[in-house]
């Protein structure tokens, strides 16, 4: 435990759960998305959905996907900032089976196009989980930098990734492999320590089989981007 | 090091030589592989923080339900008038726990100490003493190290969430912290920052956390200035000499047991307590009423 857990964090109030950690799953959702979100289904589950409202949950996801931090002093006004830029939202609750409850679902769509279903929990003290992306079931936390990959369920292409990461001397913290079906799309959850340079992720995606790659780095969030093929 | 116990701390900082606060500081750029200069700081950040956001408070903001804001200024405005019972430094104690709480539940920025709920106790009794004392910013981070080392030992031994362990965890931990802190602050032993924490803990054992609605605004806004004015109790008595004869791992120890025995409903649920009462009821009433209309 580290004593900015309990000296911090800096954050806009009224919860490091209901708030923070909301704050969090918007922006982390948007790094995902890869693009500017133009528009957002939120739904709120749980405790989200019973006190949500009165904790600014649904300001704090709008704000952060925004872009804004936990402690942006615009939170307060994501819903003034959304209409300046651009993005239409709607909320609703919902009830879902075995999550925290403190879990929000966003479907996303973005001014590329491209499109985003997300599942997230806020696990107390502004800590989160993502449990879900586009129906694969997952687990990272974002405080590590994080590659998310989509590609083919074929042979090599894990071995592919992993070699090219030790050679670039990056370690492996955690990783995790989901696919629907043998054979067809599959999706890669890759946490490691050390930071991933832009050329680095953008010669992973070169890998063959790779559809889509999308890097969340912890220090500097602005700079997780995703590629396409 | 690993801030297992508060007798460790003290134990390491016989053996090293080093001060409490040091033990601290040597604990953190372990955790974190950082330099002593990077690890300070961040603390100066944080205070900084601290700082800024009592330095914002304007007493106009209304929480998202209406029933916070207000209070602190209110305070501040009877302390002036000069007629405030505690008055001095006490007296801004009170009002600046209640700004600052206030702060969080208006959706300001604040600095959560150990929790955003309680984020008003560790800087109501700072932030006036910096004015009634002549206090470096280097003595400050000093005693920002003893709090959140104090911080994690409870975190680690006995939680510091009402979910977990009711508000004596959130305010009582809040309240120890800022009561070794201000230990610190007056030049005490290290024997008189555990007796602080001890008594600080001791005093508020039992509390449970109740809010109403499930919001972090009533009692919570309140219960920052028990918080904090314990705290200064707790810290005077320490420095009188005044000894806490549980010693202070077995009180932290106690808190937990009390913590995990709490019925459910007295732990963040908004199921008992004043959550439970029928004007709390009636508060959760109107506001779910006004949530499905907002959707
Ligand atoms: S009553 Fe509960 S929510 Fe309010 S300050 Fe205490 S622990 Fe936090």
């Amino acid at each position: 435990m580290e004593l900015f857990d309990i000296l911090g964090p800096i954050m806009i109030g009224p919860s490091s759960s209901h708030t923070a950690g909301a704050a969090r799953i918007g922006k982390i959702s948007r790094i995902l998305l890869g693009e500017k979100p133009v528009e957002a289904k939120v739904h709120l589950h749980g405790s989200f959905a019973e006190t949500g409202i009165g904790h600014g949950t649904n300001l704090a996801i709008i704000g952060g996907l925004l872009g804004m931090n936990p402690d942006d002093l615009r939170i307060p006004f994501a819903f003034e900032e959304a209409e300046k830029e651009g993005l239409r939202f709607c909320f609703d609750t919902v009830e879902l089976r075995d999550v925290h409850p403190n879990t929000a679902v966003l479907e996303l769509t973005g001014e590329k196009g491209g499109h985003l279903t997300i599942q997230a929990c806020s696990i107390g003290g502004g800590a989160i989980e993502v449990t879900a992306l586009d129906g694969y079931e997952v687990s990272f936390t974002g405080n590590y930098n994080t590659l998310v990959i989509r590609n083919q369920d074929e042979f090599g292409t894990l071995a592919g990734v992993t070699t090219i990461l030790s050679q670039f001397h990056i370690n492996v913290g955690n990783m995790s492999l989901h696919r629907n079906k043998r054979g067809g799309d599959a999706l890669m959850i890759i946490e490691t320590d050390q930071h991933i340079k832009p050329s680095q992720v953008a010669f992973l995606g070169e890998l063959p089989g790779i559809r889509a790659i999308t890097y969340y780095d912890k220090e500097d969030e602005e700079y997780g981007f995703t590629l396409h093929r | 090091m690993d801030l297992r116990s508060i007798a460790e701390i003290l134990e390491e900082s016989r053996s090293t030589g080093l001060p409490f606060w040091e033990v601290i500081l040597h604990y953190d750029m372990d955790e974190r592989q950082v330099s002593r200069e990077e690890s300070m700081a961040k603390m100066l950040i944080t205070w900084q923080a601290m700082q800024d956001a009592a330095d914002a408070y304007t007493g106009t903001r209304r929480s998202v339900s209406g029933l916070v804001g207000g209070d602190g200024m209110r305070m501040r405005q009877y302390q002036l008038r000069g007629k405030s019972l505690c008055g001095g430094y006490v007296g801004d104690v009170m009002a600046e726990a209640l700004s600052m709480a206030e702060s969080n539940a208006c959706m300001r920025r604040i600095v959560a100490a150990p929790t955003a709920g309680a984020c008003g106790v560790l800087p109501a009794v700072l932030l006036p003493l910096t004015r009634y004392a002549e206090l470096t910013q280097r003595q400050i981070l000093e005693a920002f190290y003893v709090a959140s080392g104090v911080g994690v030992v409870i975190a680690r031994n006995a939680g510091i969430s009402g979910a977990a362990g009711g508000c004596q965890a959130e305010i009582g931990t809040a309240s120890a912290m800022a009561a070794a802190a201000l230990v610190q602050l007056r030049g005490g032993t290290d024997q008189m920052i555990a007796h602080a924490v001890a008594i600080a803990l001791a005093n508020l054992m039992g509390l449970v956390c109740d809010p109403v609605a499930g919001l972090v605004e009533i009692p919570c806004v309140k219960r920052n200035v028990i918080g904090a004015m314990n705290a200064v109790s707790a810290a005077d008595m320490a420095l009188a000499g005044i000894e806490s004869k549980i010693p202070v791992d077995e009180v932290i120890e106690a808190m937990g047991e009390v913590g995990r025995h709490m019925p459910v409903e007295y732990r963040e649920t908004a199921q008992g307590g004043l959550a439970n009462t029928p004007t709390g009821r009636a508060v959760k009433e109107k506001l779910l009423g006004s949530n499905s209309s907002a959707k």
